[in-house]
């Protein structure tokens, strides 16, 4: 098990690097130049020597590998420079805008598995009833609805229409419902998906067929049996659509003024905060390979019928 | 051919129903400025947020702007774009794929690792990224999506040229004395249409809601070009007194979009193809 993790996390090695060798390449393809990026997003007005001073001290006068390098090392001390906007270190401004949207994106899992795990079980069990119609159709609108105006849409009913809840902001909890709900129905859309496809195959094994001639209750077959095992897809297509979950947050705290860094970043991108951009898809890569190494080590202990071997090889 | 067209749609409803509807819209799409009854950008300020009318079928906007032909030249934006981006990452993943299935060995390694590795980006965040490095505008954006979207065609372009190379009856074919052109139309086009169909779908699905989602944030198409994402936008600002602005917008995305996923689920039954979650 242990020599498995390590494996894995070695294998996380080049793609990190491949991860930061993207955003070196657009920035140096880029016809922006970053000094004069940073000068203009901190109102200087750029002259000859301020812009050969700043493209000194960000190295940009180094050979490209030299300076590929040094970002690398960079990186791997969590240091991503300063931001152009704030002049702080973006590493401090990250960890101070992270836990918003650690906030929203676990609100969100934990209300999209409370929807779906009944939703897609209910649905695969009684196939072509009336709950399986409302789940599928559920599906379709959660994965089809851009978010954003879902967003408007839930703000204009329960905040302005009926003025339940809070527009915009953060702050108590009633703050977190709206943004959450929206965040939530594109999982939604795809957890009960999956899962309902899921428990559809195992009721066609032999297993449950066996189960059911020795007598054995079908609630008992469904809840020890088939639904531990259904649950195997689901959690990979946790891992999988994590990408989805981070850019809703992103959307989402748009819509809702949500204080996190999803925000942050798009203010970054309309101010061509490079370091932050950097810092973002960099950060972004890091945690889907890490939650993907999550998801398959969750896996390997629900489900021992996959092999040590198997998956290091794939 | 029609006739073999209507033997593999016969009693497919869904997939019949799905590819009219989208045909009206790309007939839409293509006539937007003739049929469209109003100029779609032309600011009128004394009939602004006026209600639906004989002459303003869906009322107009804040700057006194026929709503309903804003609405059709939007169509024109979204679905072209995203047929755009679909066709240009579509001929990319086939060279690129191609190469790499029938190449093998190291070019093949090297093309397929860079494809994960580009995968290992959520797709938006990279999008995102290099918009913000190389500034907002629409062709950026279009140039993005394209740049992400191209990998997942390689790899399956590449699965399926090293899977039809094993097979027996390409081999079979030739040895039987098809012309080459013969066994591209008899054999390789009805073997790899299903899986384009069912992908080229859905993507164009995701394409159009990437699209409107960048307009959203101000990075896409800039104003005044109508464009769905961008109007519901705009359309923001009145949500108290007229949030009928941001309501047709984006019930047209989501009436297109649902158009799209439900023909690329209903395809992907009927040709037996796994889709990509």
């Amino acid at each position: 098990m242990v020599s498995y993790i390590g494996k894995r996390l070695l294998a996380i090695l080049p793609i990190v690097l491949f991860a930061i060798l993207i955003t070196f390449v657009l920035i140096h393809v880029s016809p922006v130049d970053p000094a004069e990026a940073y000068l203009t997003a901190a109102h200087i007005h750029p002259t000859e020597e301020l812009l050969a001073e700043k493209r000194h001290e960000f190295g940009l006068d180094q050979p490209l590998l030299v300076q590929y390098w040094r970002t690398v090392v960079k990186m791997a001390q969590l240091d991503f420079g300063q931001s152009y906007m704030t002049n702080e270190p973006v590493w401090e401004d990250v960890v101070s805008k992270m836990p918003a949207t650690v906030q929203l994106a676990v609100s969100s899992i934990l209300f999209a598995m409370l929807v779906s795990i009944p939703l897609g079980f209910l649905s695969a069990i009684y196939k072509n009833s009336l709950i399986d119609y409302f789940s599928r159709g559920l599906s379709y609108f959660g994965a089809s609805i851009p978010q954003f105006w879902l967003g408007y849409l839930l703000m204009f009913f329960f905040a302005v229409k009926l003025d339940l809840l809070p527009v915009e902001g953060k702050g108590s909890w009633e703050h977190l419902v709206l943004p959450t709900l929206t965040l939530s129905l594109a999982l939604i859309a795809i957890y009960t998906r999956l899962l309902r496809a899921s428990v559809l195959e195992q009721l066609q094994e032999s297993y449950v067929l066996y189960a059911k001639t020795r007598g054995i209750k079908q609630r008992i077959i469904m809840v020890k049996h088939v639904l531990k095992i259904a649950f195997s897809p689901v959690i990979t297509g946790l891992g999988m659509n994590f990408g989805k979950l981070l850019t809703g947050t992103i959307i989402v705290e748009q819509v809702f003024s949500w204080p996190g860094f999803g925000r942050y970043f798009v203010d970054a991108i309309f101010n061509r905060d490079i370091p932050v951009i950097q810092c973002y898809v960099f950060l972004a890569a890091c945690l889907f390979i890490i939650c993907n190494l999550i998801v398959d080590l969750v896996q390997l202990y629900m489900d021992p019928r996959i092999s040590l071997k198997g998956r290091t090889d794939q | 051919m029609i006739a073999r067209l209507r033997t593999v749609l016969r009693g497919q409803k869904v997939i019949a129903i799905c590819t009219v509807i989208l045909l009206v819209f790309a007939i839409v799409t293509l006539l937007a400025p003739w049929i469209s009854p109003h100029d779609p950008i032309k600011v009128n300020l004394a009939l602004k947020l006026q209600p639906p009318s004989a002459e303003y079928w869906l009322g107009t906007d804040h700057l006194g702007r026929d709503n309903f032909s804003r609405l059709l030249h939007g169509a024109r934006i979204s679905l072209g774009l995203a047929f755009l981006i679909f066709i240009a990452s579509l001929g990319i993943g086939l060279v690129v794929g191609t190469v790499a299935g029938y190449r093998g060995g190291w070019l093949d390694a090297c093309l397929m690792r860079f494809c994960e590795a580009v995968m290992t980006i959520p797709n938006l965040v990279l999008v995102l990224g290099m918009v913000g490095i190389f500034g907002p505008g629409l062709m950026q954006v279009v140039l993005a999506l394209m740049l992400v979207q191209w990998v997942y065609y390689a790899r399956m372009f590449r699965s399926m040229v090293v899977s039809l190379k094993e097979r027996h009856f390409i081999t079979a074919a030739r040895i039987s004395g098809s012309s080459e052109w013969k066994i591209i139309r008899r054999h390789i086009i009805p073997n790899v249409l299903p899986p384009i169909l069912v992908m080229g779908t859905l993507e164009m699905g995701w394409a159009i809601m990437d699209i409107s989602a960048l307009s959203f944030l101000g990075l896409g198409i800039q104003p005044p070009t109508p464009e769905w994402g961008a109007m519901i936008h705009e359309g923001k600002a009145f949500i108290r007194s007229h949030p009928e602005l941001m309501l047709y917008p984006g019930l047209m995305i989501l009436f297109v979009v649902i158009t799209f996923n439900v023909l690329g689920e209903a395809l992907s039954e009927r040709f037996g193809v796994k889709r990509r979650m």
